[in-house]
């Protein structure tokens, strides 16, 4: 037998159609792939005994020609989407024992349509981070290594768990989310495909929220095709969610007929920076070039306010965080710590102060004091207005083009412990991802080459809201121009 | 320019309801020095006429009916509480 956990979705999805594949088969090589995996720490809970349910109900409900794109696949689901009555701790542990009573609307859309939970994934703690060092559950380890070396690199962050088991051939595809770059910059990391739909597009409802005007969710899949197939099963409108907007979910699978011919793609100037690796620039010539050869015009445009998106999303992303988190009071779920004699205004202190991590506490604290009174104006209400100048940026852009075109992340997957000690270096990860995050675009990282170590390198692709369908189309040509075949040595099996 | 002491420390974790321990005043104090003074740089920024952009959705929020399409379900409200007593969430004693 062929090993079938390097299956793509839409392989899958077609072998068992035709009766070559059963939904069992399919899900017991993965299960079996997810425990040969646990030294990449991307699972924090295993659900075998659900999915071979779920495979089954899928191979009868394949039987009688009800199939959906999804139906069958075996998945990793990140921690912060609520599964009912399993481990849903955003990987934090404040949130110690919690198994909720409700369904997030992504995962149950994707039940709805047949697919397979293999379990929970790792991640940064309430996805705050770039490298998944801040996981309660400790950090999860990229499949890739550099050339010759046997040293373990960061995933990314903060869905490091979605995009190791992906990478790692541990799931078919995996839910993940995006704050700042979540989905994007991991994705860039491990040689996977990562989409972060246009903000409204995919329920919030269920999700663990950490900034609720940037939290979208998305897939990390090993293609462009997949990504379209599973984006589609998580979409639509939720009227349990108020920021969900009513609008149709086209067929993105349909979108992807790989002419970009006549289209117009920026180049936003503001992004080459200063000290940016030559590798990174090369990479983006490269990207340049692939849209050119396809037909497409290149046109440089600027997005003037670029290089503040950052310390604007860290007043706005903290400051929302601070607000949100202050759910966790040991009073309804989650841990609790009582100092002996202790009142209920110590209670709230100590199991706050067991509960978050050192990060987590860090923005709590920015978010709170950018919220206190004689400060609000200054740094909250400023960043604010400095978001809206960085969403007029991108309108003006989109008026001349239609896509844009940078790269995912600064650099390729670094070493643990390389940025942890600095909190600015660490957000500077997010530095090409944080501006269409504020914007509440549709964004991509598709990987397009290797590093000279041999790490996996990502290019971004933006659109206009609700506008997906020609990020994936041009995301297709990009992948089909970088032919990316190359994987990582199965060494952790 | 942000100049955070450790007094003001305190004061934050206290309105944040943090426990943070005296040793470790001083040392949040420069972390969180450190990010707010690279943030004051939006001070450069002209935003005047700008208005404070709070959402992304153009959309009004959505009306409903205003009828009660959900309830009953305290076991289930309770099921996770780390302390709960008839019905109730248990909370270590508030009012001497």
């Amino acid at each position: 037998m062929s090993d079938l956990t390097t299956l793509k979705i839409a392989e899958a999805r077609d072998l068992l159609r035709k009766g070559d594949l059963t939904a069992r088969e399919l899900t017991e090589a993965h299960i079996a792939a997810v425990d040969a995996a646990d030294s990449l720490n991307a699972y924090i809970e295993k659900t075998p005994e659900i999915a071979l349910g779920q495979a089954d109900a899928a191979d009868a409900r394949i039987k009688v020609g009800n199939a959906k794109g999804m139906t069958g696949i075996p998945i990793g689901i990140k921690d912060l989407f609520a599964t009912k009555g399993v481990h849903t701790q955003a990987c934090s542990h404040i949130l110690d024992g919690f198994k909720p009573e409700y369904e997030s609307t992504v995962t149950q859309n994707l039940w709805d349509d047949g697919a397979v939970m293999l379990g929970k994934l790792n991640m940064d703690e309430f996805a705050m981070g770039s490298s998944n060092e801040t996981s309660y559950y400790g950090p999860v380890k990229n499949p890739w290594r550099a050339k010759g070396s046997n040293s373990d690199f960061v995933p990314g962050g903060s869905s490091g768990g979605s995009v190791t088991s992906v990478a790692g051939y541990a799931a078919m595809g995996a839910t993940a989310s995006d704050t700042g770059g979540s989905i994007r910059q991991p994705a860039a990391f491990t040689g996977t495909f990562g989409m972060k739909p246009t903000y409204g597009r995919c329920s919030r409802f269920g999700m663990v929220a950490f900034a609720s005007s940037l939290d979208q969710a998305g897939p990390i899949t090993r293609d462009v095709r997949d990504g379209a197939i599973m984006l589609e099963s998580m979409s639509g409108f939720d009227p349990k969610d108020s920021t969900s907007v009513d609008v149709p979910v086209p067929n993105f699978e349909a979108a992807l007929t790989g002419d970009i011919r006549g289209m117009k793609i920026g180049i936003p100037q503001e992004y080459h920076l200063a000290g940016m690796p030559g590798e990174i620039e090369a990479l983006w010539h490269q990207g340049i070039e692939w849209m050119k050869a396809a037909g497409a015009e290149v046109v440089d445009i600027n997005l003037p306010h670029t290089k503040y998106a950052l310390p604007t999303y860290y007043i706005v992303a903290p400051a929302e965080a601070s607000s949100n988190l202050a759910r966790y009071d040991g009073v309804r779920y989650g841990l609790r710590n009582v100092p002996e004699n202790g009142g209920l205004t110590d209670m709230y202190e100590a199991t706050r102060a067991a509960g978050f991590g050192e990060e987590v506490k860090r923005r709590i604290m920015i978010g709170t004091y950018v919220l206190s009174a004689g400060y609000y104006d200054a740094y909250y209400l400023k960043a604010q207005k400095v978001r809206q100048l960085i969403y007029d940026d991108f309108k003006r852009a989109f008026e001349k083009v239609d896509a844009i075109l940078t790269p995912t992340a600064p650099s390729a997957a670094f070493a643990f412990g390389e940025k942890s000690d600095d909190p600015l270096a660490m957000y500077l990860n997010d530095v090409f991802t944080v501006p269409a995050s504020l914007a509440g675009l549709p964004g991509s990282s598709v990987p397009a080459g290797l590093s000279a170590d041999g790490l996996p390198l990502g290019l971004q692709v933006l659109g206009k809201a609700w506008d997906e369908e020609t990020v994936l189309k041009v995301s297709g040509v990009i992948e089909e121009a970088a032919a990316f075949t190359s994987q990582p040595d199965l060494w952790w099996r | 320019m942000s100049n955070i002491d450790k007094a003001t420390v305190a004061k934050i974790a206290r309105l944040a309801r943090i426990k943070i321990d005296e040793e470790k005043l001083e040392p949040m104090a420069g972390e969180l020095n450190n990010i707010l003074g690279w943030v004051e740089q939006l001070a450069e920024v002209n935003t005047d006429n700008i208005e404070p952009m709070s959402s992304v959705v153009d959309a009004k929020l959505r009306w409903r009916e205003d009828t009660v399409n959900d309830g009953d379900k305290a076991d289930s409200v309770l099921k996770n509480a780390p302390n709960a007593e008839f019905g109730f969430y248990a909370v270590p004693k508030v009012i001497e």
